[in-house]
């Protein structure tokens, strides 16, 4: 029988690994969800002197995408979020992540801008505070501005219907 | 025209490796002598074809053919030379091929160097590196294919990673491949003896030297990718339990436990089911670390872009590999029959010994890489287990081991007396423990674990000694195998004296630096002269200039950057260090802090980490001179001796 272990130890692995294989580590629950958005006022790319928060946006439920252009994943996204701003599912804001807001604006000029506005947060300190770890990151915040889902990672069209559909379902939108 | 060159080879490849699986292996069963004569020549025309597309690779990355999306997406026109050629493996896609390339390699050597093995050991060997092959060229094909265009082509490319634009990275991947990659050879000959159903002291004698030219490529690998992270992370770290690192320290101790086992199979004929498991075990790490490192299972910081149609690939083949070899083991282990005999204290025992503690380390290492994953597949949450976690359970294992070490080259094989080899180093023993004790106690601050680690590094290196004098006042002489294990056990005491300094008494410091300003540190003073811009081929920086002084004398002007990477905008840290013997100095540019040129600077001391580097390339330039020792080159009257043994074994 003792010979049989080393097979058994084996296979017991590989059912652990071929589960692994359906998981996300890198999607870390978010302490933000079901909290209030945190507040920030930063100036938008592209519209000198103007300047955008969260606050503006009370009343619609919006999604904040943090992006930055040197961001190759964000790059794959795009497509997917120009779609959902051409069908006016959801207003999506761009946050300009660590990055120069010339670049960005120049960037969006260039390959077409999903956003109602980009906020630029030049010195990660709202990406801080949101706990970003790495773009692209998505999050859902609802009609009284509160975060009810973060994604790490491109938005494809199948993460956009087994995720985000299924929480704006339950938003009654 | 190039990139299709490239495909076109490496399917002419896959059907080499087809070939020159199925039909020596078919021969070998029927005892066809037409069909086993396929394998070499089979072998050494799947190498040939692989190597022409790893070729055509090279070329569109240096000619810059952006309408290959790999070449798009990891090189850029402005990147140097040399680094074009290395970005050829800086992708998943690349290094993957680099990957079937030394595997074709491997098997092509054993092609070359089998002239002397029984027909349908070769034959059997062979098979296997073929069918290995062919899973990975399949893999490569189907799921990463390195010559895929993208049309219309990209006017620009993406550049490569930064962190990888260091000529450490430029032989650590293929140094770390030949060593993952060469297990396949140990496994090989495992299987091949297997399925012969003739496990013996000449099996083992076949594998030794492959298994060890393995261990020394893997040593090399994994140590360039230690000082890489320490050099071009800008932490001054050098091991961080990350999963990827892990998943090349794993082979790496399994692998080790092998050379040790397979010593004592060949010699005594012990342990023949154990030293099968280990080397099956061995390759069976390292197809684990490519499937942990490419499908995305755990998130490190260096694993590659992942895909789940790759990680499927991969578990599959790994099921296949795996699972296929431990049922043949299972049902080929009535047929291993025991060897000789040896007593409680001898050589024998002391390696076994050895070997559990080993496998013990192992296991804990495999538990901590994958219990975020097994908790996370469980539904029980997402943790990781980090630093803590592996030195709590890690030093407790091998600092034993490390004991051993020096006691078993010099205890008897077979029949040792316990007190003779007690009362031989009692006296030595307390010696190695006053003067380890006195030199932590000498050192600005006493700490326990330094003193562990002189003690373990003096206790071996004084055994080292030993048993140099014991063999030349024997009269014996000094064969290579003698001179590598000696050597590769120094090596070890030095790594472990440089390990025990560098992880009790670095220092570093976080200091904000205006122009002109000064810190010190560990007893050095640095002066910041300020930062300014410099151009590089395809980077901006700024560089920072550090005066290094010691007691008023200048020691070092040191030139840290900080650099930003046009096409990709990635900024990286360019550390820069002054090394010696006994320390490094270094120092890392962090972030300008205002407008007057002031930067937040980190400072490191780092004494004795060069040891380390030190004790590593020991370790290998010994298993370099085992695995080259005469005894494995097999005169013709020493192998049809071996094929005497082999006949008396079966």
């Amino acid at each position: 029988m003792k010979r049989w272990l080393p097979l058994a130890l084996f296979a017991l692995l590989a059912g652990f690994l071929a589960k692994g294989l359906f998981l996300n580590p890198g999607e870390v629950p978010s302490p933000l969800i079901d909290r209030t958005a945190p507040a920030f006022s930063l100036p938008l790319v592209g519209e000198p002197g103007r300047s955008f928060g969260p606050e503006t946006m009370r009343g619609q439920a919006w999604l904040l995408n943090v992006w930055a252009p040197w961001c190759v994943s964000c790059r794959q996204e795009h497509p997917t979020l120009m779609q959902l701003a051409r069908e006016n599912r959801v207003p999506i804001v761009g946050l300009n992540w660590k990055d120069d807001a010339r670049e960005a604006a120049a960037l969006l000029a260039r390959t077409g801008s999903p956003y109602v506005a980009v906020p630029d947060d030049r010195d990660g300190r709202v990406g801080i505070d949101y706990g970003v770890t790495g773009t692209p990151e998505t999050y859902l915040i609802d009609r009284d501005g509160i975060i009810r889902l973060k994604h790490i990672g491109p938005i494809t069209p199948a993460v956009w219907r087994d995720r985000f559909e299924p929480e704006l379902k339950a938003l009654g939108l | 025209m190039i990139p299709e060159l490239g495909q076109f080879a490496l399917i002419v490849a896959l059907l080499l490796a087809l070939v020159q699986a199925m039909l020596p292996l078919a021969g070998a069963w029927r005892n066809d002598a037409a069909l086993m004569s396929v394998a070499r020549p089979a072998a050494l025309a799947q190498f040939g074809f692989v190597l022409v597309a790893f070729v055509c690779l090279a070329i569109s990355f240096m000619v810059n053919d952006f309408s290959v999306l790999n070449v798009a997406r990891n090189s850029y026109s402005r990147l140097p030379e040399l680094y074009r050629f290395t970005a050829t493996w800086g992708s998943h896609e690349g290094s993957l091929l680099l990957w079937v390339l030394m595997l074709a390699f491997w098997g092509a050597a054993v092609a070359v160097f089998s002239r002397r093995l029984p027909d349908a050991m070769a034959a059997r060997v062979i098979g296997v590196m073929g069918l290995i092959s062919i899973g990975f060229i399949v893999f490569t094909l189907t799921t990463s294919n390195p010559f895929e265009r993208q049309l219309p082509a990209a006017i620009e490319g993406n550049d490569m990673n930064p962190l990888l634009q260091d000529w450490g990275m430029i032989i650590h991947p293929p140094m770390l491949y030949m060593g993952y990659v060469g297990f396949a050879v140990a496994f090989a000959f495992a299987i091949a003896a297997l399925l012969s159903g003739r496990l013996d002291a000449a099996w083992a004698r076949w594998s030794r030297p492959w298994t060890i030219a393995a261990w020394t490529f893997l040593t090399l690998g994994i140590v360039l990718g230690s000082w890489w992270a320490y050099r071009e992370l800008g932490w001054g770290g050098w091991w961080f339990w990350d999963p990827t690192e892990n998943a090349s320290f794993m082979p790496w101790i399994a692998g080790t436990a092998l050379i040790h086992s397979l010593a004592a199979t060949e010699k005594r004929g012990v342990f023949k089911a154990w030293t099968v498991l280990l080397a099956l075990t061995t390759f069976s790490l390292s197809l684990l670390g490519t499937f942990l490192v490419r499908s995305g299972v755990l998130s490190s910081v260096h694993a590659f872009a992942t895909d789940p149609a790759r990680g499927a690939f991969i578990l599959g083949f790994l099921v296949v590999v795996v699972g296929g070899s431990l049922a043949l083991y299972a049902w080929r282990a009535p047929r291993i029959i025991a060897g000789g005999g040896y007593s409680g204290f001898s050589r024998e025992s002391l390696l076994l010994a050895n070997n559990v503690l080993l496998i013990a380390a192992l296991g804990a290492v495999l538990l901590g890489t994958l219990y975020p994953l097994v908790v996370d597949a469980l539904g029980l949450g997402k943790i990781s287990v980090g630093p803590p976690y592996f030195n709590a359970v890690f030093v407790p294992l091998i600092a034993p081991a490390l004991f051993l070490m020096g006691i078993g080259p010099l205890a008897r094989w077979r029949n040792g007396r316990l007190a003779d080899v007690a009362a031989r180093l009692k006296w030595p023993f307390a010696a190695v423990l006053a003067s380890g004790f006195a030199l932590a106690f000498a050192l600005d601050e006493f700490k326990p674990w330094a003193a562990l680690g002189f003690c373990l590094a003096l206790w071996i290196a004084y055994t080292v000694g030993l048993a140099f004098r014991d063999r030349l006042r024997g009269g014996g002489d000094l064969p290579r195998a003698f001179w590598g294990m000696q050597l590769a056990h120094f090596g070890m005491a030095v790594g472990v004296a440089g390990i025990a300094v560098v992880a009790a008494y670095s220092s570093e410091r976080d200091v904000r630096m205006a122009p002109g300003g000064s810190a010190e540190l560990a007893g050095y003073t640095f002066t910041f002269r300020g930062a300014g811009p410099r151009e590089g081929p395809n980077f901006h920086a700024m560089r920072g200039t550090v005066e290094v002084s010691r007691n008023g004398a200048r020691v070092a002007t040191l030139h840290p950057e900080k650099r930003v990477y046009t096409a990709s905008g990635m900024a990286m840290t360019e550390a820069s260090v002054h090394p010696n013997f006994f320390r490094d100095v270094y120092v890392a540019l962090g972030e300008p802090l205002d407008d007057q040129g002031a930067w937040s600077v980190r400072l490191f001391h780092k004494p004795f980490i060069n040891w380390l580097w030190l004790g590593a390339l020991l370790m290998a330039i010994g298993g370099f001179l085992a695995a080259t020792d005469r005894r494995y080159r097999l005169g013709r009257a020493a192998s049809r001796a071996a094929a005497k043994l082999a006949a008396q074994g079966a």
